[in-house]
């Protein structure tokens, strides 16, 4: 009980200020399964309202498909619900290695090992095989967990500019001296939506000597040709060392993580990763509605068909609505608007529209680079994504950004 | 010194600003201000080990002392002469 009054004021006025920044995080309550058509109490309180959601990780448009509900279903019946023990006491199951072995073929490494989410394998992996001897070498936009991760690992930490190759070749010089060295870079990351250049990194490591390391978050299950991630898409599937992926986005969307990748890496994970040490894995009905994902991937590339033909569609109509997207050509299309007030009251108004899209402005990313980010799914059908482009053509007209350039729309916003 | 304080200025701007446009001085706090991240700091310490063939301590080398120019060139200097 030493909730003093004293410590009760500084908080708030902690969230006071986080208030007044106007960065305050509010959750909208989804009343319905996870989908293109989703129905949203928002603000707390009010009566529900019908809308496409324009923002979920749902890549696949897995996370509520029958077969996937109806083998969870089964892992419940067969499997139980929880472990009650972390994995290396008595919290491994048949179907925990099955996953495993799975993902191994999938990714094209050499082994695997699950952890309770894609964080906890970030914020596990650098630990468990590095030490004050090496340096993690990592591209500056790396997701948040990445960063914690390498907070966490006594390894010295330096940067390189987002995909600048020549910047990265001069810090493999630079640290040419240090035992291990592991170049650390998501796939595709996730606020622009822009791929890693993985075949130059690749030689560039191969050339120093050094690891690499691909966060797939993004990825998995629809970038590359066959859905295998970027590596696939980059030409260089089963040259990578360590990656870490998410059941929580396109594979499913529920939870779970993994490393996969050297087999004494992923060896050293299992001896000494702290999350997969002293954290329960995933849940057996996760672990079975994540084995029928795999499934369902194998017997066709369908779905990332779709995806990719659904965000070619929605770039086009965007782009042909005046809008300014990022660059890219996966399913994170990001609007930019550059100001962030701009960005919240384009998302509010969507939102009036029966389209959730969320704003992303400073700190989430860099100050003047405020945005709309959609991502499109292979559960979107074009009627979907017609009534979203006409939102979006609808919303701009108000803001008369339509067919503007960055420079005019920041002399009419402001930064 | 004021040699020193333009390569150490110039490295800044070229290893860490994505504008080229923006505007620093000896003065301009690199750290408190988030120009130069802790993760990056340690390219920054090397650049100066390297260039000046000196060895600057981890207690020494901390984010207050990188925090401009002009205590970057005070502290190099210092280990130059020792």
């Amino acid at each position: 009980m030493g909730y003093s009054g004293h410590i009760k004021g500084i908080l708030q006025r902690e969230l006071s200020a986080i208030e007044q920044a106007g960065i305050f995080k509010k959750e909208r309550f989804i009343h319905s399964v996870q989908s293109a058509d989703i129905e949203v109490e928002f603000p707390a309180g009010s009566s529900l309202k019908r809308v496409i959601n324009m923002c979920s990780n749902n890549y696949l448009g897995l996370s509520s498909h029958p077969e996937v509900i109806e083998a969870a279903h089964r892992g419940l019946d067969h499997r139980g619900y929880g472990m009650s023990s972390v994995r290396f006491i008595c919290g491994t199951q048949d179907i925990h290695r099955e996953l495993e072995q799975k993902v191994t073929e999938f990714l094209g490494t050499e082994d695997t090992v699950l952890f309770p989410s894609c964080m906890d394998a970030n914020t596990g992996v650098f630990e468990a095989f590095m030490t004050a001897e090496d340096v993690m070498i990592s591209d500056r936009l790396v997701h948040a967990s990445i960063v914690d991760g390498m907070r966490l690992c006594p390894a010295i930490h330096d940067t390189f500019k987002h995909s600048n190759m020549e910047h990265l070749e001069s810090k493999l010089e630079l640290h040419s001296d240090k035992r291990i060295k592991v170049v650390i870079t998501d796939g595709v990351f996730s606020m622009d939506g822009d791929t890693a250049r993985l075949d130059e990194m690749v030689t560039l490591c191969e050339k120093y000597d050094a690891l690499l390391f691909v966060d797939e978050s993004h990825s998995s299950g629809f970038i590359g040709k066959t859905g295998r991630g970027t590596h696939e898409k980059c030409g260089v599937f089963g040259k990578i060392d360590i990656i870490t992926t998410t059941f929580g986005k396109a594979l499913g969307g529920a939870s779970g993580g993994c490393v996969s990748g050297r087999r004494e890496i992923v060896e050293m994970c299992r001896q000494k990763a702290r999350p997969y040490l002293f954290s329960n894995t995933m849940a057996p009905v996760v672990v079975s509605g994540v084995l029928k994902v795999f499934d369902i991937l194998s017997r066709s590339t369908e779905r990332r068909d779709k995806l990719e033909k659904n965000a070619a569609y929605w770039r086009k109509g965007l782009e042909e609505a005046g809008l300014i997207l990022q660059p890219g050509d996966t399913p994170i299309v990001p609007v930019m608007l550059f100001n962030a007030s701009l960005a919240q009251k384009f998302s509010i108004d969507l939102f009036g529209e029966g389209i959730y899209a969320i704003g992303f402005f400073f700190p989430v990313v860099a100050k003047g680079a405020a945005r709309i980010r959609t991502q499109i799914s292979a559960g979107h059908e074009t009627h979907h994504l017609d009534k979203a482009l006409e939102a979006f053509r609808k919303v701009g007209k108000k803001y008369d950004i339509l067919g503007k350039t960055k420079q005019e729309i920041i002399d009419q916003y402001g930064l | 010194m004021e040699d020193l304080k333009t390569t150490i200025l110039n490295y800044v701007v070229d290893e860490y600003l994505d504008d080229p446009d923006e505007e620093l001085t000896f003065d301009s706090p690199l750290i408190s201000a988030g120009i130069v991240d802790s993760f990056s700091m340690v390219s920054l310490k090397r650049f100066l080990e390297n260039k000046y063939s000196i060895s600057l301590p981890d207690d020494r080398a901390t984010p207050e002392a990188f925090d401009t120019v002009n205590k970057i060139a005070a502290l190099v200097t210092e280990f130059m002469n020792k």
